[in-house]
C-alpha cells in the first residue's frame, strides 16, 4: 500500500493541471477576458510542465490510491499524446476566437480541465476512476461544444453532445454496476484475475462488458455510436471540432485499450467480435458518410469515425503488435488531425467569414499556395497513400491484423481505404484542380503558420524517419500493456 | 546519406540517382523570385538534372557486370525499422528500366518546354518526383521499399492529369487513382503475409523463399490485382485511354513508357520468381486475357476517332504481348517481353511526343481534323513514319526484334496462342497504316491544317535520339539483350526447380524446328 503522499508524487501530472487549473480560474475571474491570451500560454506552460514531470516521475506500472491509479509506460506515452494536443489545441484557437468576439478567457481554463480528465482516463486502474476521469473530460467538453453560445448552432451542438454523451455515460454507469454486481469488484487487476477465473462463463459480465464497450465507443465515435460526431463537429466552433477530433479520441481509445486488454483480457474472444463488427462498420460508414458531404468540417467528422476504425483494427488483433499499431496511429492520426483542422482555420475570405464549404474551397492553390500544399500533404496523409506518414500506421495495424489470421478484417479495411481516398481525393480536387473562385485571407497568425509547417513536414515523406523512435515508444508503451 | 559502417562502403550512386531529382523537385519549389524567372528556373533546373540523371543511367548501364544475376550496386540501411529499410540494388532488367526511364525524362521535360504555360515550378516539381519515385521502383531491393515507390508515383501523376490535364481530367484522374489504389491494397495485403511468414523483407532472400503453393495461388491473385491494372489487362484496362487522352503529353510519354512496364516488371520480380506454382497453375489464365486483349484492343484501335486514345488502346495490346512472353517460361518468351517493354517504351513515348508536336498547333486530337501533313511538314511526316513502322514490328526497328522473340516464345509454348498473338500484329499494322495516311496523307482542306509549320529544332532534338535509339535497338539488339540474358537464366532455373512447366513446353519445342 502506498501512502497519500507517494501517491500524490506518483499523480504529479495530475496534481499540477489541478493545481493550474485553480490558479488559472482565479487569475481569469479577477482579470476577465482581456487575459485571454497570457492565460492561454500559462496553460501551454502548465502542460509543458506536467509533460516534464511525465520523464521525472517513475512510470514502472506502480499503483496509487489504493489501486485506483496507475502510471506506467502506456500511460505516459498516452498523456504525451493528450497534452500536446490539448496545448496545441489551446494555442491554435487565439485567432479565431479574437475574431468571433468570444474572447472568453473560459477556453484555456475549460481546455486545461478537460486535459486532467483525459489524464486520469488513461491514467484509471479502476472502473471508478475511469468514469470520473470521463465525466471530467465529457462535462468541459459539453461546455466548449456550446461556447458561441449566441450562436443557434453551437449551443445545438452542446446540447445535442450533452444529451447523448449523458445517455452512453448512464449506458456505461450501468455496464459498471452489473459488472461489479456478477464480479464483486470494480478494481482492473482484480477483474483480470476473476474474468480469467470463472467470469468468462458468466453472461452477467458479458453483458456488463457490452454495456462498457458501447459507452466508450460513443465517446470514441465508433459506428453505431457515431450519430452525434458530424453534427457537434459542425456546429461547435473550429477549434473546439479540432479539439474533439484529437485529445480526447486518443485518451478514450487508451481507456478501451486497457479495459479491454488488462481488466477483459481473459474474455479476448467475446470482446474481439464486438471491436471487429465496430471497427468494419466504422470504417466503411465513416468512409461511405463523407463521400456526400459538402461541409468539409462534417467532412473531417466522417474522416475521424472512419480513422477509429482503422485503429480498432489493431485492438481487435489484440496482440502486443496491435496495441503498439493503435498506440502509433494514435500518434500520427493526432499530427493529421490537427493539421487539417489548422488548415481549415486558415481558410477565411477576404472579409475574414470561415469558409467551410468544399466548393469555395477552389483557388485556395493559387492565393494561398503553401496552405493548400500543407492540406494536400494531410488529406494525403488521411487517405494512407505511401509514402507519406500516414500511410504507416494503417500498414502496422494491418500487419498485426494479418498476423492474427484475421484477414477479412484486412481485406475489408483496405476496401474501406480505398473508397475513403476518394473523398480525400475530392478535397485536392476542389482545391487543386477547380478553377479559381474567390480569394483568400492572408494568414492570421505566425504561430498557426508555424504549427502547420511542424504538423506537415511531420505527416510528409521526412516524417518517415520518425517511424523508427515512434514506433519503439509504442511499443514500449504497450509493453506495459500486454 | 548515412552510411552504416558495417556495408562495404563504394558509391552510392543508387542512392544518388534516386534521390537527386527530389533534391530538384524542392529547389524548383522553393526558388524565390517572380513568376517568370521561377517559371524559367524550373525548366531549366528539370533539364540539366533529368541530362544528369541520364548520364548516371548511362554510368550504371557501362560499369554493370553482365554476367552475373546477382544484384549489383547494393545498398542497404535499416532507416525505417521496424517496417522496412534502405535497400537498393539493380540486375540487368531492373537496369534496362532505369537506363529507359532516365532516357525518356529529358524528352519529357523538352516537351513541357513552352506547352506547359501555367504552373510551371509545380509541373516541373511532379516530374522530378515522378523520376524519383519510377527509379526507385525499380531499384528497391525491400519489398515495402517497392511498394512506397509502387504507390507513391500515384500522386505526383494524379496531379499531372489533374492540374494540367485536357477538359475531362477530373474523371480521368480519379479513375487512375482508385483504380491502381484498389489493386495496390490487395498486394499489400499479400507482401504483408508474404512478410510474417518469411520475416524478411528482404527481396534477394524472399526470391529463394519457397511459399506453400496452396497460399501461393492467393498471393499470385493478389499481386496480379495490382499488376494487372498497372499493365493494364483487360479487362481492368479501362483507366488508361482516359489517363492517356486527358493527360498532358508529357504525361502521357511517361505514362505509356515507363508507368506500364512496372506492372510487367513486377510480374518478373514478384509473381514468377516467388510463386512459381502459382504462376504455372495460372499460366493460361494470363495467356487467355492476353489474347482477348490483343484481338479486342486492336479492333478498339481501329475504330477510334482520337489520336490519343488511339496508341493508348495499342499500347494495351502490345502490353497483352508482354504478358503473354513472360508466362510462357522460355528464355525467347521472357526475353522478347522485356525487350518489348524497353520498345514500346521509346515507340509509344515518341508517338505520343508526335501526337503533342501537332496537338500544341492545332489543339485537337480528333484525327478528322488533320490530312495532308507530309505537305507541309515533311520532317514532321518522316519520323511519325519511322514510329509508326516500330510499332507495327518493321524489320530493322525495335519492334520487330522484340515481337519475333516473343512469338517464338509464345510458338514453343502453344500453337494457339502464338495464332492469337500474330492476330494482333496484323491488327496493329492495320490500325498504325491506318491512322497515319488519315493524318499524314490524303487531301487538305482545313485551311489551318495548311498552315501549320514543320518541326522546330527543339522538337527536332526530342525526336531524333528516340528514332535512333529505335533503330539501334532494331539493328543491334544484342547490347540490350546482354544484360538481360545473366537474370533471366536465373529466373528460368527458378521456375525449373519449383515446378516442371518445361515439360510442357518441351514436346512444343520440338515442334518449333519442324514448321
Amino acid at each position: 500500500m502506498t501512502t497519500l503522499a507517494q501517491s500524490v508524487h506518483l499523480a504529479s501530472v495530475e496534481a499540477i493541471l489541478a493545481g493550474g487549473v485553480f490558479v488559472t480560474l482565479m487569475i481569469g475571474v479577477f482579470r476577465g477576458d482581456r487575459s485571454l491570451v497570457p492565460l492561454t500560454w500559462v496553460v501551454v506552460a502548465i502542460m509543458a510542465l506536467g509533460g516534464f514531470y511525465l520523464g521525472v516521475v517513475p512510470a514502472a506500472g506502480a499503483t496509487g490510491f489504493g489501486g485506483l491509479y496507475i502510471a506506467d509506460g502506456f500511460s505516459t506515452f498516452l498523456k504525451v499524446l493528450i497534452l500536446g494536443a490539448a496545448a496545441v489545441s489551446a494555442v491554435l484557437a487565439l485567432p479565431y476566437l479574437r475574431q468571433s468576439a468570444t474572447a472568453r478567457f473560459e477556453y484555456p481554463v475549460l481546455l486545461l480541465l478537460s486535459a486532467l480528465g483525459m489524464c486520469m482516463m488513461v491514467s484509471a486502474n479502476d472502473l471508478l476512476s475511469l468514469y470520473v476521469g470521463l465525466e471530467l473530460q465529457s462535462l468541459a467538453a459539453y461546455v466548449l461544444a456550446a461556447f458561441h453560445r449566441n450562436e443557434a448552432k453551437s449551443s445545438e451542438a452542446g446540447l445535442k453532445y450533452f444529451v447523448l454523451g449523458a445517455l452512453a455515460s448512464g449506458i456505461l454507469l450501468y455496464g459498471i454496476s452489473l459488472i461489479y454486481g456478477f464480479t464483486g469488484t470494480t478494481s482492473f487487476t482484480a477483474l483480470h484475475a476473476v474474468v480469467r477465473g470463472h467470469g468468462a462463463s458468466d453472461i452477467g459480465v458479458l453483458f456488463g462488458l457490452v454495456f462498457i464497450l458501447s459507452g466508450i465507443a460513443f465517446k470514441i465515435a465508433a459506428v453505431p455510436f457515431h450519430m452525434w460526431t458530424p453534427d457537434v463537429y459542425e456546429g461547435a466552433p473550429t477549434p473546439v471540432a479540432a479539439f474533439f477530433a484529437s485529445a480526447p479520441k486518443a485518451a478514450a481509445m487508451g481507456l478501451l485499450l486497457r479495459v479491454a486488454i488488462d481488466a477483459f483480457g481473459g474474455m479476448t474472444f467475446d470482446w474481439r467480435q464486438i471491436v471487429t463488427f465496430v471497427s468494419i462498420a466504422s470504417m466503411l460508414l465513416g468512409a461511405v458518410g463523407a463521400i456526400g458531404q459538402v461541409n468539409i468540417k462534417r467532412l473531417l467528422a466522417y474522416s475521424s469515425i472512419n480513422n477509429v476504425g482503422f485503429a480498432l483494427i489493431g485492438l481487435a488483433a489484440g496482440t502486443r503488435e496491435g496495441v503498439t499499431g493503435v498506440l502509433f496511429y494514435l500518434a500520427v492520426y493526432l499530427a493529421m488531425t490537427l493539421g487539417s483542422f489548422l488548415c481549415v482555420l486558415q481558410m477565411r475570405g477576404i472579409d475574414g467569414e470561415p469558409i467551410e464549404t468544399l466548393a469555395s474551397l477552389s483557388g485556395l492553390s493559387r492565393t494561398r499556395p503553401w496552405l493548400a500544399a500543407g492540406f494536400a500533404i494531410f488529406m494525403f496523409s488521411l487517405a494512407g497513400i505511401p509514402p507519406l506518414l500516414g500511410f504507416w500506421p494503417k500498414f502496422a495495424v494491418f500487419q498485426a491484423a494479418m498476423d492474427a489470421h484475421l484477414y477479412v478484417l484486412a481485406v475489408v479495411g483496405v476496401v474501406a481505404s480505398v473508397i475513403g481516398a476518394y473523398y480525400y481525393l475530392r478535397v485536392i480536387n476542389s482545391v487543386y484542380f477547380a478553377d479559381p473562385a474567390p480569394t483568400f485571407a492572408p494568414a492570421d497568425s505566425r504561430t498557426n503558420s508555424a504549427l502547420i509547417v511542424v504538423a506537415a513536414v511531420f505527416c510528409s515523406p521526412i516524417g518517415m524517419l520518425a517511424i523508427t523512435p515512434l514506433v519503439a515508444a509504442a511499443a514500449h508503451a504497450a509493453a506495459a500493456l500486454l | 546519406m548515412v552510411r552504416a559502417a558495417s556495408v562495404p562502403v563504394s558509391f552510392p550512386i543508387l542512392s544518388l540517382i534516386v534521390l537527386l531529382p527530389l533534391v530538384a523537385a524542392f529547389w524548383v519549389l522553393l526558388a524565390p523570385g517572380s513568376e517568370d524567372a521561377r517559371a524559367a528556373n524550373a525548366r531549366i533546373t528539370a533539364l540539366v538534372v533529368t541530362l544528369i540523371e541520364l548520364a548516371l543511367g548511362v554510368v550504371l548501364w557501362v560499369s554493370f557486370d553482365t554476367s552475373t544475376a546477382a544484384f549489383q550496386f547494393v545498398e542497404r540501411i535499416d532507416l525505417f525499422a521496424p517496417f522496412l529499410s534502405w535497400h537498393l540494388g539493380i540486375d540487368g532488367i531492373a537496369l534496362m528500366l532505369i537506363v529507359l526511364s532516365t532516357f525518356l525524362m529529358p524528352f519529357c521535360i523538352l516537351a513541357s518546354w513552352d506547352s506547359i504555360q501555367k504552373r510551371v515550378p509545380e509541373y516541373m516539381a511532379a516530374f522530378l518526383l515522378m523520376e524519383t519515385l519510377m527509379i526507385g521502383v525499380f531499384a528497391s531491393l525491400d519489398l515495402f521499399l517497392f511498394y512506397v515507390f509502387f504507390e507513391g508515383g500515384l500522386i505526383p501523376m494524379y496531379l499531372i492529369i489533374g492540374i494540367w490535364g485536357g477538359a475531362r481530367r477530373i474523371y480521368a484522374s480519379y479513375k487512375f487513382f482508385l483504380y491502381t489504389l484498389l489493386g495496390s491494397v490487395l498486394m499489400l495485403l499479400a507482401m504483408i503475409y508474404m512478410v510474417s511468414v518469411a520475416h524478411t523483407t528482404d527481396i534477394p532472400t524472399l526470391l529463394t523463399f519457397n511459399f506453400d503453393p496452396e497460399v501461393q495461388t492467393w498471393l499470385w491473385l493478389a499481386f496480379f490485382a495490382s499488376f494487372a491494372v498497372k499493365m493494364p489487362m483487360w479487362p481492368v484496362h479501362t483507366w488508361l485511354p482516359d489517363a492517356h487522352v486527358e493527360a498532358p503529353t508529357a504525361g502521357s510519354v511517361i505514362l505509356a513508357g515507363v508507368l506500364l512496364k512496372m506492372g510487367g516488371y513486377g510480374f518478373v520480380r514478384f509473381s514468377l520468381p516467388m510463386f512459381p506454382d502459382a504462376s504455372v497453375e495460372l499460366m493460361w489464365l494470363v495467356f487467355g486475357l492476353s489474347i482477348v486483349a490483343v484481338v479486342y484492343t486492336s479492333l478498339v484501335a481501329l475504330v477510334q476517332s482520337d489520336m490519343k486514345k488511339l496508341i493508348a488502346y495499342s499500347s494495351i495490346a502490345h502490353m497483352a504481348f508482354v504478358t503473354a512472353g513472360l508466362f510462357v517460361f522460355n528464355t525467347q518468351g521472357i526475353e522478347g517481353s522485356l525487350l518489348m517493354m524497353l520498345s514500346h517504351g521509346l515507340v509509344s513515348g515518341a508517338l505520343f511526343l508526335c501526337v503533342g508536336v501537332i496537338y500544341d498547333r492545332l489543339h485537337t486530337r480528333e484525327i478528322a481534323r488533320y490530312g495532308g501533313l507530309a505537305n507541309n511538314m515533311p520532317r514532321y511526316a518522316l519520323f511519325f513514319m519511322l514510329f509508326t513502322m516500330a510499332s507495327v514490328g518493321l524489320p530493322a526497328t525495335s519492334g520487330f526484334v522484340a515481337e519475333f522473340l516473343v512469338l517464338l516464345g509464345t510458338f514453343a509454348a502453344s500453337t494457339w496462342l502464338a495464332v492469337g498473338m500474330t492476330t494482333g500484329i496484323i491488327l496493329g499494322a492495320a490500325y498504325m497504316l491506318y491512322l497515319y495516311r488519315r493524318v499524314i496523307f490524303g487531301t487538305q482542306d482545313n485551311p489551318e491544317v495548311l498552315a501549320m509549320t514543320d518541326l522546330n529544332p527543339r522538337e527536332i532534338i526530342t525526336l531524333v535520339p528516340i528514332a535512333l535509339a529505335v533503330l539501334w535497338m532494331g539493328i543491334y539488339p544484342t547490347s540490350f539483350l546482354t544484360p538481360l540474358h545473366a537474370p533471366v537464366a536465373n529466373l528460368l532455373a527458378r521456375l525449373h526447380h519449383a515446378a516442371p512447366p518445361v515439360q510442357k513446353v518441351m514436346p512444343a519445342t520440338a515442334k518449333g524446328p519442324a514448321k
